[in-house]
């Protein structure tokens, strides 16, 4: 089927068009891009007034299948990340059973080429059932296509543990995602440890019980030379820490996600589980940094952590909520209010955090707005005003604390392989 | 003008001034009810409270249930079994199905912070916190501010001392605000292990040394001091607690000779105060619990005319 | 439209007539004593306890009763009226208590108060005293000692003004959108 998208502002840093142009989609490639294209096609996009931005690439969902399907399934996940704009997506392995052995890994790429309408991609389990113990054989997975090894939800506490992990990576070319949190810190906490946690009564985790890990972790990373990527950094420390390693050419990259440059403690107040997370939200001085490290390039990319949880597991008292939010459908609306409208980066710069580092960290080729390339396109209608209502939320779960909120910036269509699943920001049937 | 407008009493951080005093002022109607030979006026009559206790409390409850009939209110209480393994009804699902039977006012007590906060803003009945985790216990504050008052004739300016485990405790916390939105300059002293983070932030002085902070208070508050506790937290040893920050008369004979005593209740004679305190001419701490019947009267007889949520 | 219906000295004429009256029927007896509803009852009982004083030498212990916790119109949707408090300083046991409010039109004040004092004892005998009755009785509750009958609709307000709370002695009627 071919596809002419007319008169779309095309934000690619890795081309250097600027202006608007017309697209033509055939074959699931890029088939042309002019000025104006008269080919004929069986559908055209008016994209007068929106941007063309390559698909994005979130490097941390959690999918919830096998075994938490009232949660999320790898079809509503799929479904809700493309209503984001993401046409890639690497999924977390804290499923029950984890994602730790062949059997699991087949069984969920068997859901994945059934079910999912973009690209799932698979992180594995570092360790047998992530209890931090014992190495799983990861290394022969890779030939099942997982993308990276994590543990994400848990820290390997054992340091020997994690140094054998990465010396073990490094072996087989395989990414580690990294959860940092040092449990004997951290305890029974349910947010940031600070006078507010104090006021509200509730325990806190404090800010060391990440940095110090992530401190740790690198260490290992630089004395085996495997490639670490530190998942969902939430303070300054931890920022500062990873400038300094890549300053020493360690291979560290490392992610933040939308909540953690949009929120702080302080929206805890009112003992919301939506925001209750773990890494838990921090002062306004951790936003401000995480900003500017999104621009300085410490943090390469932004990843959700998009994290389904049923209304029972989050209509509850504070300290019993689970931790985590979803976040596929609205990271692009916060993107563009905090860090765009801020003018704390710039387009491109929002093209990289989402879907070339990202792209790239994961090894596969980073969409691109191209000639001959995949047509791999997510068109956006840039000042659009909306509201997330629980009853438009594609996702099984409703967690979020952008619900009711005023948002700008809002997905139109995007194409996955050149199959348009996304149009005027409803999913099509495919 | 309307003092009082809001259907819950969730904690005193929520607060103004005026709205405590008001709260303050109130008591006194209801305390003089209390001396006469019918302990009840119908003012709530047919208004149905329930108390939801997913804490164990006597003296609390007790001091509640009184003040709720002795309003004409009719009244229930319902033991809550917690166990954060046994999941069960959520929380804000059990108050749904209570306020579906028409209940005016829930009074909720809770083993963690924001429970009765959620609930508040869940229902359309007035929700009372009767304590939550280490967040507030605001009818305990209004009761010792009450009673200080009624002591010293004022709160404005008053040196008022708090001692104790402060970090975990709810009745230092609902203090802390009441106390100094009333303008009295309050110190904690507890080991330093024991004072809660952000001190500072909280408007008040802190020291771990008793003589220092006991010499020219009006009042002092000693918290209950539990040594069988979980040990995940470090915690002072007894025999040093006790050789450092009990109250005994030797430490009292350095305050001011009319220093009022407070003690939330109920008191481990011989650890956080002495017999001879607890029972010497200073304690108020039977009035205290005259005082709270009286208090949790105001509180309920105002939350249930309030309409607004925090 | 605002009328002084009775002057200062009209009013003082009142109060010393009722506390004669008070005097032919109780003069001699031990256990007499009066509460006034609050505010300005309790005013007027204080004044008429100065008049059996004054006249007759006669000590007789005053009280005042706040009868906000035993209104009938709390349930209603209403901004919460202001809390009145209490104080009977004294035993009512077996005394002749005399009401006094300052006017007297539906009955259900008085109730309130009928109410009130019966939960802090049992009286021999309770008796009403009220400077203004305006009539439109809605409980069958009469005075046994009255200042002056007015005639009133329900559309005019009748306010009475004390030097205690108001600055001077006067009774005002109104209508109410005047």
């Amino acid at each position: 089927m071919k596809y002419l998208i007319k008169n779309a502002k095309i934000i690619d840093p890795s081309n250097k068009l600027d202006g608007k142009f017309d697209i033509l989609i055939s074959g699931g490639k890029i088939a042309k891009i002019a000025e104006k294209i008269t080919d004929k096609a069986e559908k055209t996009i008016d994209a007068e007034g929106k941007t063309a931005l390559p698909g994005f690439v979130d490097i941390h969902v959690h999918f919830r299948q096998p075994g938490y399907e009232a949660k999320e399934t790898i079809l509503t996940g799929s479904r809700c990340a493309v209503k984001g704009g993401f046409t890639h997506v690497l999924m977390m392995p804290n499923t029950r059973p984890p994602i730790d052995c062949e059997k699991v890994i087949t069984e969920v790429n068997r859901i994945i080429g059934k079910d999912s309408i973009n690209n799932v991609y698979i992180a594995s389990a570092i360790t047998k059932k992530r209890e931090g113990k014992e190495l799983s054989d990861f290394g022969a997975y890779k030939k099942l296509g997982i993308k990276a090894i994590s543990d994400d939800g848990d820290s390997i506490a054992d340091e020997k543990i994690m140094e054998l992990a990465l010396k073990t990576a490094k072996k087989e070319d395989l990414l580690v995602i990294s959860h940092c949190e040092d449990r004997k810190l951290s305890a029974n906490g349910v947010m940031n440890e600070g006078f507010i946690s104090s006021k509200l009564g509730l325990n806190g985790m404090p800010k060391s019980a990440e940095y110090k890990i992530v401190q740790r972790d690198i260490e290992l990373a630089k004395k085996t030379g495997a490639k670490l990527h530190i998942a969902h950094v939430s303070c300054k420390e931890s920022c500062e820490i990873i400038k300094k390693a890549k300053k020493e050419g360690v291979k560290v990259t490392a992610e933040t996600a939308p909540h953690y440059f949009a929120l702080t403690e302080e929206n805890c107040q009112t003992y919301d589980t939506r925001t209750k997370m773990s890494p838990p939200l921090r002062t306004q001085k951790d936003v401000e940094f995480i900003k500017k490290s999104l621009a300085d390039g410490t943090l390469d990319a932004i990843a959700t952590d998009h994290a389904p949880h049923g209304f029972h597991d989050k209509y509850v008292e504070f300290d019993r909520a689970e931790f985590g939010i979803i976040g596929l459908e609205t990271a692009l609306s916060v993107t563009i209010m905090e860090l765009i409208e801020k003018k704390i980066i710039t387009w491109q710069k929002l093209v990289d955090l989402m879907s070339t580092n990202p792209a790239k960290i994961l090894g596969i080729t980073p969409p691109q707005i191209k000639e001959g390339a995949d047509a791999d396109i997510t068109i956006i209608d840039a000042s659009k005003e909306w509201k997330m209502f629980a009853e438009d939320v594609v996702s099984k779960s409703k967690n979020s604390p952008f619900l009711k909120k005023p948002l700008r910036g809002f997905v139109e269509y995007v194409f996955v392989g050149g199959k348009l699943k996304l149009a005027e920001g409803k999913l099509l049937r495919c | 003008m309307a003092e009082w407008t809001k259907k819950d009493l969730i904690g005193l951080e929520y607060l103004s001034r005026e709205e405590i005093e008001h709260i303050l002022t109130v008591t006194d109607s209801f305390k003089e009810v209390n001396k006469r030979a019918v302990k009840k006026v119908p003012v709530l009559r047919g208004k149905t409270v329930v108390s939801l206790f997913y804490e164990p409390s006597t003296r609390t409850l007790a001091s509640f249930e009184l003040a709720a009939r002795r309003l004409s209110c009719d009244v229930m209480s319902l033991p809550m079994k917690t166990s954060s393994v046994t999941k069960g009804e959520t929380l804000v699902d059990t108050g749904r199905n209570i306020e579906a039977m028409n209940v005016d006012i829930i009074i909720v007590r809770h083993s963690m912070s924001g429970a009765p906060y959620v609930l508040s803003q869940a229902l359309n009945a007035s929700v009372v916190n009767a304590g939550d985790g280490w967040h507030e216990h605001p009818t305990q504050a209004l009761l010792d501010m009450y009673t200080i008052k009624k002591k010293l004739g004022k709160i404005e300016g008053l040196k008022v001392c708090i001692i104790g485990d402060i970090a975990h405790s709810r009745v230092a916390r609902s203090n802390i605000w009441g106390l100094t939105k009333l303008g009295a300059k309050v110190t904690l002293c507890a080991p330093k292990m024991l004072l809660p983070m952000g001190v500072e932030k909280f408007g008040v002085n802190a020291t771990s040394n008793l003589d220092e902070a006991i010499k020219d208070a009006d009042a002092i508050n000693v918290l209950r001091m539990q040594f069988e506790r979980d040990s995940t937290t470090a915690f002072p040893e007894k025999r040093k607690y006790i050789q450092d920050y009990s109250i005994t008369s030797e430490v009292l004979a350095k305050a001011k000779k009319d220093i009022v005593v407070m003690h939330p209740g109920p008191i481990n004679r011989g650890i956080e105060m002495s017999s001879e305190v607890a029972d010497g001419e200073n304690s108020v701490i039977l009035e205290q619990v005259t005082n709270g019947v009286a208090v949790r009267m105001a509180v309920l007889y105002l939350v249930s005319n309030g309409k607004e949520k925090l | 439209m605002k009328t002084v219906i009775l002057d200062a000295s009209t009013l003082k004429r009142m109060i010393d007539r009722i506390a004669h009256q008070i005097l032919e029927h109780h003069e001699n007896n031990p256990d007499l004593a009066i509460v006034g509803i609050k505010t300005r009852g309790a005013h007027l009982a204080k004044r008429f306890a100065e008049r059996l004083k004054e006249f007759k030498g006669k000590e007789v212990p005053v009280g005042e009763l706040g009868i906000t916790f035993y209104r009938d119109d709390f349930k209603k949707d209403s901004d919460q009226p202001v809390v009145q408090s209490t104080e009977i300083g004294f035993d009512i046991e077996n005394k002749t208590i005399i009401i006094v409010d300052d006017v007297l039109q539906t009955g259900r004040t008085v109730r309130c108060a009928l109410d009130e004092l019966i939960d802090f004892g049992r009286p021999a005998k309770i008796e009403l005293a009220v400077l203004i009755d305006r009539g439109h009785r809605e409980l069958p509750i009469r005075p046994d000692y009255v200042g002056k009958n007015v005639p009133t609709s329900t559309e005019q307000v009748i306010r009475l003004n004390l030097t205690e709370t108001d600055g001077k002695d006067e009774v005002i009627l109104e209508s109410k959108n005047g």
